[in-house]
């Protein structure tokens, strides 16, 4: 049982975890049936997917000697534009596919930023 | 005077050391010279865009960001094996999603944002629409029996710790 043997070790396991979330976030934007529930397959495989992925290359780049902490960039900005575009795309669908009443009234205010056209009639 | 000084010369000290920190792990190394240089960018950089930001995001308590991201980080990590689990042994008609409405307490947009990208990085929510006058987020959950429980939860776990950083 020497370093190597554990880094190595330690390696295997990440990626497998990390290979097993995007499989199953894969899996489950096929499998899941309605839009919105569907969104939440991909922001599984880009957290802990991808982090897991990301772990195992910063444990074999420190088991080689010269660490590497650029994963780390990687992963903050992952971080920052995935809620991005999940947001964008759950607002295409309220925008295109939902009708005012099938969401909850919004607590303090009038109507939802999407459904808000100014008085305009909404596009169908 | 002094602080007349530093506000002109660093007009944005939290940047500066972001952007330290980024040309360091962009460079990926740690050697003097760098960490000089990075600071030369980042001092550079908020003086040349103070102007494009006049109503800057204040941050009043910073250290409870480190906090924050640990317990954001633990529950990515529960929730996406609690959701996997669901996608994996559930069938689609035993789930079931719904809306949530959470009214905001915070007002500051910097806060909100981070409240809602949160929001969609712990698996099982995702934020998808802000009211019309930025009073409630609109989120939808995977599988929630009760959306009461949903919205009281990222209420206390998230909103609550963010008021105290933020205001």
């Amino acid at each position: 049982m020497n370093w190597d043997f554990i880094a190595e070790l330690a390696v295997c396991v990440t990626i497998v975890i990390g290979s097993v979330f995007i499989l199953v976030g894969s899996y489950g934007l096929l499998k899941l049936d309605y839009p919105m529930s569907r969104l939440h397959a991909p922001t599984k495989a880009g957290t802990l997917g991808v982090g897991g992925i990301l772990l195992a290359s910063m444990i074999y780049s420190f088991a080689l000697g010269d660490g590497s902490l650029h994963e780390l960039l990687i992963m903050a900005f992952l971080f920052v534009t995935a809620p991005i575009s999940a947001h964008f795309v759950a607002k295409v669908h309220l925008h295109r596919d939902h009708l005012k009443q099938d969401l909850p009234v919004p607590p303090k205010d009038p109507l939802w930023a999407t459904k808000d056209t100014g008085g305009q009639p909404q596009p169908d | 005077m002094s602080r007349i000084l530093t506000g002109r010369l660093i007009p944005h000290p939290l940047l500066t050391l972001l952007l330290t920190v980024t040309w360091c792990l962009l460079i990926n190394d740690l050697s003097l010279g760098t960490v000089v240089f990075g600071l030369i960018v980042g001092l550079i950089i908020p003086i040349l865009t103070a102007a494009y930001w006049p109503n800057r995001p204040g941050v009043s308590r910073p250290h409870l960001f480190l906090g924050y991201t640990l317990i954001v980080i633990w529950d990515i990590l529960v929730a996406n094996v609690v959701v996997a689990a669901l996608v994996v042994f559930r069938r689609n008609r035993s789930l079931t999603p719904c809306w949530v409405a959470i009214p905001l307490d915070i007002r500051k947009p910097e806060a909100i944002t981070i409240l809602a990208g949160t929001i969609t990085l712990t698996p099982g929510t995702v934020s998808a629409d802000l009211s019309s006058e930025g009073h409630s987020l609109l989120v939808h959950a995977l599988n929630a029996d009760d959306p009461d429980a949903v919205r009281d939860e990222i209420k206390h776990r998230y909103e609550r710790r963010l008021k105290r950083i933020f205001e």
